[in-house]
């Protein structure tokens, strides 16, 4: 892993993943994988189930470590940190299923984001000011849950507790932004919401969206990445990947 | 600072409780009961102090740990370290083959004070070390534990052996430690006589002092962002870690404040029982512990407190009578509050009585203006900017 992260060399880009590889027990779920993104860029993955787009975000954050290969945010290894420094580092990231602290209220799920006071000492003398709570109420607003700040988070949809999660993140502001597919499970009213929210948020920032909706897709991205069994299948505009004759084959001729 | 103020750390229901506990613990207790059973009760509560700290591991963090009885035990042995030099002065210990030692190094042919013992001539390092000895274990231990990501049962199973490993420890090296029988025949402190029964009076409401010191502290973390940081890791420890905290470093500091209120409680036990065994060490003790703070409730620091002076006043009727029943009876005990009373005490006394109890207060004067409510995360004027003025 460190041979190929000494090799990989700075860039412009926000993301640059090299050659990344991860294997479970021999089976390679992410395969010599490389990929740019842009500042500001929406890059949507899209692929079969199991074809490791989760597996892709989860090495990005840190959550499972790389066999080899280099992830490099703003030219800074991520490979090497662990998921609270990746954090900090200023990579946000949204799970596939709604993960959100179910024990708290609204509020302090967002409260608990706010990027202040993470060490032990200063989350004990944390201080609920105005800063904190008018962040949360414009957060709170913008994925529409400021009438539901006081409620449990587990008395929440499923829907809400989906933007509760990206509320979660917008409340970290970070450079790069992920999202697994967000809109999944979704009524299709929420999901018109959603969209309507994604847009408003990926204004200003780099994001990863993981989604199988191509209408949708075709909307918001500006470059699609298909994956297919752990390896990149075909890149370029949601128009030209469309017509791709191995994207059509192994996923949306279905 | 006016973050920190009453009226954000507390509900009224828990000015209520604080205030209600106060007036039992020093005022009804000493009023109603003779010093013999008062010291008792002392004991009661010196237990209580070890519960408190389990529902900030436990019932908060989510780290059971099946080992307080080690920092129950460090601390009060580092009392009676320092209680039984004193009481073996060479004067007092002119019959032995070598004066000035400890009756039982004597008794194990050692003829020179170990090198671990000399510091606790000083009664500075041995207050000191009652706090810190205990506490810098726990966060060693702990390190080595939560930096690994080892949690859950298999931290409690690790727990577990090392109350089994210093239990064995402390037996097995009677010459240095007094063996089964402890640290014994404790007498004067600074040449103050600790058997009198004003001795007694000062060490209870000493003990209560420190209990209430313990309270607070436990209440400020639970109503601070940390408190709430801990309810989120017990769930989704995962998640935190990508809200941007080391979850480690958390679970560490909880783990160490309860290894510290244990030690207060264990050294307030040497003071009023006047000696320490490794009795208090073991796993049978430790998972007693555990026990006090299920049947308060292990959401609830004041709840753990009657939990201890609950099981602790059964054990003694009911224990004392009946040995062999009562440690299945203790089984059946902590299996019927997990089923039947998850929340213990305070869950019941939230269902049943907090409804009433908020009914009355909102009549009484004296909480009319104090308008904080008895929800966990209060009322929404709780998110009001505190104007610092
Ligand atoms: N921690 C893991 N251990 C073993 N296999 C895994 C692990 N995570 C993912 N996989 C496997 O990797 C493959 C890719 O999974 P995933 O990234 O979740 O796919 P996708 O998100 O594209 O549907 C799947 O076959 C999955 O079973
Ligand atoms: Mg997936």
């Amino acid at each position: 892993m460190n041979a190929a992260t000494a090799t990989a060399t700075n860039t412009d880009f926000v993301l640059a993943v090299e050659g990344l590889t991860v294997s479970f027990d021999g089976f390679k779920a992410v395969d010599d994988l490389s990929f740019y993104v842009d500042e500001k860029e929406i890059r949507v993955i899209i692929g079969p189930n199991g074809a490791g787009k989760t597996t892709v975000l989860d090495l990005i954050c840190g959550r499972t470590k790389a066999t080899s290969g280099s992830v490099k945010f703003r030219n800074k290894e991520l490979t090497t940190l662990k998921e609270h420094e990746i954090v900090k580092a200023g990579v946000g990231r949204k799970f596939q299923n709604p993960s959100i602290y179910e024990d708290l209220t609204v509020f302090e799920n967002l409260e608990l984001c706010y990027p202040r006071g993470r060490n032990v000492f200063g989350a004990l003398f944390f201080k609920r000011d105005a800063k904190v709570i008018s962040k949360v109420r414009e957060v709170a607003e913008m994925i529409n849950l400021k009438d539901e700040l006081e409620s449990q988070a587990d008395l929440l949809s499923h829907g809400q507790k989906q933007w509760l999660e990206i509320g979660m993140l917008l409340i970290q502001d970070p450079d790069l932004l992920m999202l697994d597919e967000p809109v999944a499970g979704m009524s299709v009213t929420e999901r018109k919401q959603t969209a309507e929210l994604l847009r408003r948020i990926t204004n200003d920032r780099s994001v990863i969206v993981i989604e199988h909706d191509m209408q949708f897709v075709a909307e918001i991205a500006d470059h699609v990445t298909v994956m297919h069994q752990g390896k990149i299948l075909a890149e370029g505009s949601a128009e030209k990947v469309k017509q791709d004759p191995k994207v059509i084959e192994v996923y949306l001729g279905h | 600072m006016s973050n920190f103020s009453l009226k954000n750390m507390m509900t009224r229901q828990d000015v209520l409780g604080f205030f209600v506990l106060a007036v039992l613990l020093l005022v009804i207790m000493p009023l109603s009961m003779d010093i013999i059973r008062l010291t008792q009760f002392g004991k009661y509560l010196s237990f209580a102090f070890v519960a408190v700290g389990l529902v900030l591991c436990w019932g908060y963090g989510g780290i059971l740990s099946l080992g307080q009885g080690v920092f129950y035990g460090l601390g009060g042995y580092a009392l009676a370290m320092f209680l039984k030099l004193e009481a073996s002065s060479p004067e007092n210990t002119a019959i032995q083959s070598t004066p000035g030692i400890p009756d039982f190094m004597d008794w194990n042919r050692i003829t020179e004070l170990p090198w671990f013992w000399e510091p606790f001539n000083s009664f500075t390092f041995s207050l000191l070390a009652i706090l810190i000895v205990p506490t810098i274990f726990a966060y060693f231990i702990g390190f080595a534990m939560f930096k690994r990501r080892v949690g859950g049962v298999y931290f409690a199973i690790i727990t577990q052996a090392i109350s089994s490993i210093l239990t064995i420890l402390i037996i097995g090296q009677q010459g240095y430690t007094g063996g089964v029988n402890g640290i014994t025949d404790l007498r004067t402190l600074l040449g103050w006589n600790i058997r009198s029964d004003y001795a007694s009076y000062v060490f209870y409401f000493i003990g209560v002092a420190l209990l209430f010191v313990c309270l607070f502290v436990a209440q400020f973390i639970t109503k601070s962002k940390l408190g709430r940081i801990l309810v989120a890791m017990r769930g989704q420890e995962d998640r935190v870690r990508f809200s941007g905290y080391d979850v480690a470093n958390f679970k560490i500091f909880v783990f160490c404040v309860g290894a510290a209120f244990a030690a207060v409680g264990g050294a307030m036990f040497t003071l009023q029982e006047k000696f320490m065994s490794p009795s208090f060490v073991g796993i049978v003790p430790s998972i007693e512990m555990v026990i006090f703070c299920a049947v308060g409730g292990r959401m609830s620091i004041l709840g753990a407190v009657y939990g201890a002076i609950l099981v602790n006043v059964a054990k003694t009727y009911f224990g004392e009578s009946f040995p062999e029943l009562w440690l299945f009876a203790m089984g059946l005990l902590f299996i019927g509050v997990v089923v039947a009373f998850p929340d213990g005490l305070a869950g019941v006394y939230q269902k049943y009585c907090a409804p009433t109890v908020d009914k009355f207060l909102d009549k009484a004067p004296l909480f009319k203006r104090y308008s904080g409510d008895s929800s966990y995360s209060g009322s929404s004027s709780s998110h009001e900017p505190v104007n610092a003025s």
